[in-house]
């Protein structure tokens, strides 16, 4: 049962893709490029879609999904956490 | 199942110039806003025609007007469409129309409504749309090889599950097209802010690679000049930001999962501009679904895959949009707006290739005939793209 995908190894946040994700929760995560499953447990309710935190970081930290810059922190963020509008910005516009 | 494209065929019809298309519509286009009224009469007097009402064609000038007449002359051209009936208020743009499809060599006559008013011009193209529905519907389609379909691709109201799912299978399934010379196509130039250098590494020499950064500069200096924000409302949307994508840079990064990991960009093309050979071509475009598919509809594509994640529900009036999707709740909720279910990607009982697959399986019962989800709903979003005010 996959709970979460990873696009690459590097990345700091996975993408849920299950619906219900609980606070508490053991999730099963699949590192798509590497083929590779991993585990780690949710900090936050997390939406089906939405991402979680699979490194801790901090305010100004890039976030790094398919290996490349997806924005910027700007609240800190904890592993297992949701990671979305509220604590990640743009670098663009 | 896996394809055999090499030897691989669909059932089409071959028009005039030769292109093929893979419906056979009758259309009554209007010329301007103002003919609305008449092509709707038509459509309604006369079985198996299509008006195609939009809001614009009036006192437009410069690059907005020239963009305006390529759309109405690409999509009455295109080879879905059989023969076309041309309403205007006046005989000089319509006359402009005309020519224009004309040029194709398909049937094509206009009307203008001054002078006549609109019994007498809704009478007189009646007359005429019922001799061309009657001519068209006696063709018959042929076999014809992939090198001869004109595939597009757009995705909508996308979330993360598009990145991971549904637009890899798209990319996949043109990764497939492109050694067998389809021609094929994708745009949104501001949804791949954030993810540039990566499709200006894919473009095939520096010639291309400078047009299509050209391109793209063009449009982050449209919305340079003309944000409020940082544009975090639109680009993501409300509905992109719901299904969990935070950023255009993540956004993008998905967006361009659509083509593929192999294909190479062989062309650039401003909007509605029709490609001049097989391969991959970047496209400038709005982002907006409807507005996109109609562009790709008046360059020439005639099947289009359109992959979502929350539900975007768009359809054309004259090219069929084949949905896919890959987050299981949408493909639950909203199954009836989804040809492909590719959900099965996420929980590893699919392959990307298994996907890709499928999706060309529904992209050759589609061509020969078989009717998208947006097609049999009603879906027939036509919207043009506006560069500016009017005089």
């Amino acid at each position: 049962m996959i709970d979460f995908v990873v696009h690459d190894d590097g990345d700091s946040v996975g993408v849920v893709v299950v619906e219900g994700v609980k606070a508490g929760d053991e999730l099963t995560g699949w590192v798509m490029d590497q083929n590779i499953d991993i585990t780690f447990k949710a900090a936050s309710d997390i939406p089906i879609g939405h991402k979680l935190a699979i490194k801790a970081m901090q305010e100004g930290d890039t976030v790094i999904k398919y290996g490349t810059d997806i924005g910027k922190v700007v609240a800190d963020i904890g592993v297992g956490e949701h990671a979305h509008v509220h604590n990640i910005k743009t670098k663009r516009w | 199942m896996s394809q055999d494209l090499a030897n691989a065929s669909f059932s089409g019809y071959r028009r005039e110039n030769g292109r093929v298309g893979v419906r056979n519509h009758v259309i009554i286009l209007p010329v301007d806003d103002l003919s609305n009224a008449a092509c709707e009469a038509v459509a309604n007097n006369i079985a198996g025609t299509m008006a195609l009402p939009h809001p614009y064609g009036r006192l437009q000038f410069g690059e907005d007007l020239e963009l305006h007449f390529r759309t109405l002359i690409g999509t009455g051209a295109n080879p879905n469409v059989a023969a076309v009936v041309v309403i205007g208020i006046e005989n000089g743009w319509t006359q402009k129309i005309v020519d224009g499809i004309a040029a194709t060599g398909k049937p094509v006559t206009g009307f203008g409504i001054e002078q006549h008013g609109d019994h007498e011009t809704i009478m007189n193209a009646s007359k005429v749309a019922k001799e061309y529905v009657q001519w068209a519907s006696e063709l018959a389609r042929e076999e014809a090889p992939i090198s001869e379909l004109w595939v597009s691709t757009k995705c909508g109201e996308s979330d993360t599950t598009s990145g991971c799912g549904a637009n890899p299978t798209v990319g996949n399934a043109f990764d497939k097209l492109y050694p067998h010379k389809a021609t094929l196509l994708f745009g949104e130039t501001s949804e791949i802010t954030g993810g540039e250098h990566l499709v200006a590494e894919r473009c095939r020499n520096d010639e291309v690679r400078e047009r299509f950064m050209f391109m793209f500069n063009r449009y982050q200096d449209l919305i340079d000049r003309f944000k409020t924000s940082d544009l975090s409302d639109s680009q993501p949307t409300k509905g992109n930001i719901e299904g969990g994508l935070t950023t255009i840079e993540e956004k993008a990064l998905g967006n361009i999962q659509k083509i593929g990991k192999e294909c190479v960009i062989d062309g650039v093309l401003d909007k509605a501009e029709a490609p001049t050979g097989p391969g991959l071509w970047f496209m400038d475009s709005s982002s907006a679904a409807a507005e996109m598919v109609t562009l790709c509809a008046a360059a020439g594509y005639v099947v289009h895959f359109f992959p979502t994640g929350q539900g975007n529900i768009i359809g054309n009036p004259i090219i069929p949009v084949i949905k896919l999707c890959a987050n299981p709740r949408t493909v639950r909720t909203m199954g009836e707006h989804v040809d492909v279910d590719v959900s099965g990607l996420l929980r590893k009982e699919m392959s990307p290739s298994d996907a890709g697959d499928a999706l060309l399986d529904m992209m050759f019962r589609t061509a020969n005939g078989r009717l998208t989800a947006a097609e049999a709903l009603g879906h027939r979003e036509f919207v043009l793209t506006r560069l500016y005010e009017s005089a």
